[in-house]
């Protein structure tokens, strides 16, 4: 099963929630896809047993060849190419490596080059196993890393996958939560954490996805994210209150549930209660 | 010398836009004939690279010089490829600018800032 933890913005707790469910779920996979920032091997402190190279294709313009028809520079709709004194520039950081200028080109004068975006880790820590997903700074996709990271896990489907996501709901992270069997939602409890709630809350929707909310940071009193969940009919998985301690386990990059019974009950009645919501078929259309 | 600058309307009294990639006007000045006229952006509203876009536009315009308040590290590129000056705009008036332009008043841009890349924001 392949559970996405989702929040709108960082911070909220989405790493804190993914990694200590992942510790008590035991035979467990943590795929870190929040490439542009992955901080949950801080948590693990896994021992890497795999890096990958990942790479585009980025244009290569044979000027020998290329008429300067321009066909390339109007079609890319990122605008990736310039056309200035008979030559074709390619802006690398800009290109999204669709690939259609290479197949538009009436010359064939365009060409690919591999160019090295970022990297996966592989690691295990205490019988989870640990993938990270890192790009490279300046990158302008991370998409292609997070293909990578959640192609090729298939076959160790008797674990139960934990998927911490990009924050937002960009089309990074649609492809990160795009073959979940279920989402939780990590909010927390004030006005601008609905905001955030409600960006999460329309993607899962648009997707179809079975879902859930988790409410981090819960204090006494008004919380505008709990009345926002009971006004959308959100199923709420589970509280967690604010506590002091908790947050000083996590900013030093502990893993709450092995440091303390009470956290590790926390998060065992939250699985418990996933669990219980999410479909236990594995969904098989992608 | 044919100039570029980013205007918010298409009016010689209204102000220079913000932002060069996403100004919805450029007005292009002929320092020679005194002609002007403004052309549209079509860039405005494009996804990423707007600011390499609307660099390409003032490249095929055959302008000499852009004034603007600032400028991406992308578009300065191209800009810079194809030998086009950006010159630092010195107030929100268009017309403040031209005559500072015309009397050499005018700083070169070197404050290229990095442009704003990615999905995120
Ligand atoms: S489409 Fe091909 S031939 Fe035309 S400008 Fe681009 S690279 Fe040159
Ligand atoms: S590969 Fe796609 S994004 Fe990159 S330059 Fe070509 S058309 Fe543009």
């Amino acid at each position: 099963m392949r559970i996405a933890v989702l929040s709108g913005k960082g911070g909220t707790g989405k790493t804190l929630v993914s990694v200590n469910l992942a510790v008590v779920a035991k035979k467990s996979i943590y795929i870190d896809c929040d490439v542009e920032e992955p901080n949950g091997h801080l948590f693990f402190k896994p021992m890497v047993t795999e890096e990958k190279e990942i790479s585009m294709q980025i244009p290569k313009v044979d000027e020998a060849i290329c008429n300067g028809c321009r066909k390339c520079v109007d079609f890319c709709k990122f605008n990736a190419l310039a056309y200035i004194k008979g030559k074709i520039i390619v802006f690398d950081d800009v290109c999204h490596s669709c690939g259609g200028c290479m197949i538009l080109c009436p010359q064939k004068a365009i060409s690919g080059r591999n160019k090295s975006i970022g990297k996966i880790r592989a690691g295990s820590s205490d019988g989870v196993v640990i993938y990270t997903g890192i790009l490279n700074t300046g990158e302008a996709s991370g998409v292609p890393i997070i293909k990578e990271l959640l192609s090729g896990i298939e076959s160790e489907h008797n674990k139960t996958i934990f998927i911490d996501c990009p924050p937002g709901s960009a089309c990074i992270v649609m492809e990160s939560i795009k073959d979940a069997d279920y989402c939780i939602l990590v909010a927390e409890p004030t006005l601008f954490g609905v905001h955030n709630l409600n960006m999460v809350y329309e993607l899962v929707k648009l997707f179809n996805k079975p879902f859930g909310a988790v409410l981090n940071k819960c204090l006494e009193g008004e919380n505008p994210a709990e009345k926002f969940c009971i006004e959308k009919d959100i199923r709420i998985l589970g509280k967690i209150p604010f506590d002091r301690q908790l947050g000083t386990l996590n900013s030093n990059a502990k893993i709450a549930v092995k440091e303390n019974k009470k956290y590790e009950e926390q998060f065992s009645t939250l699985l418990d209660a996933i669990i219980k919501e999410a479909p236990y078929e594995t969904a098989t259309n992608t | 010398m044919r100039i570029a600058i980013p205007s918010d309307e298409k009016n010689i009294d209204s102000s220079i836009c913000v932002s060069f990639g996403r100004t919805p006007y450029f007005l292009i000045y002929d320092t020679d004939t005194k002609i002007r006229e403004f052309i549209d952006n079509s860039t405005a509203a494009s996804s990423g690279g707007a600011g390499i876009k609307a660099a390409q536009i003032l490249v095929d315009e055959k302008t000499d010089a852009l004034i603007t308040p600032r400028c991406g590290e992308n578009a300065a590129d191209v800009l810079k490829s194809a030998d086009i000056k950006i010159y630092k705009s010195i107030s929100s008036s268009i017309k403040d600018n031209i005559d500072a332009f015309v009397s050499g008043k005018l700083c070169l841009l070197d404050e290229i800032h990095p442009g704003f890349h990615g999905h995120r924001k």
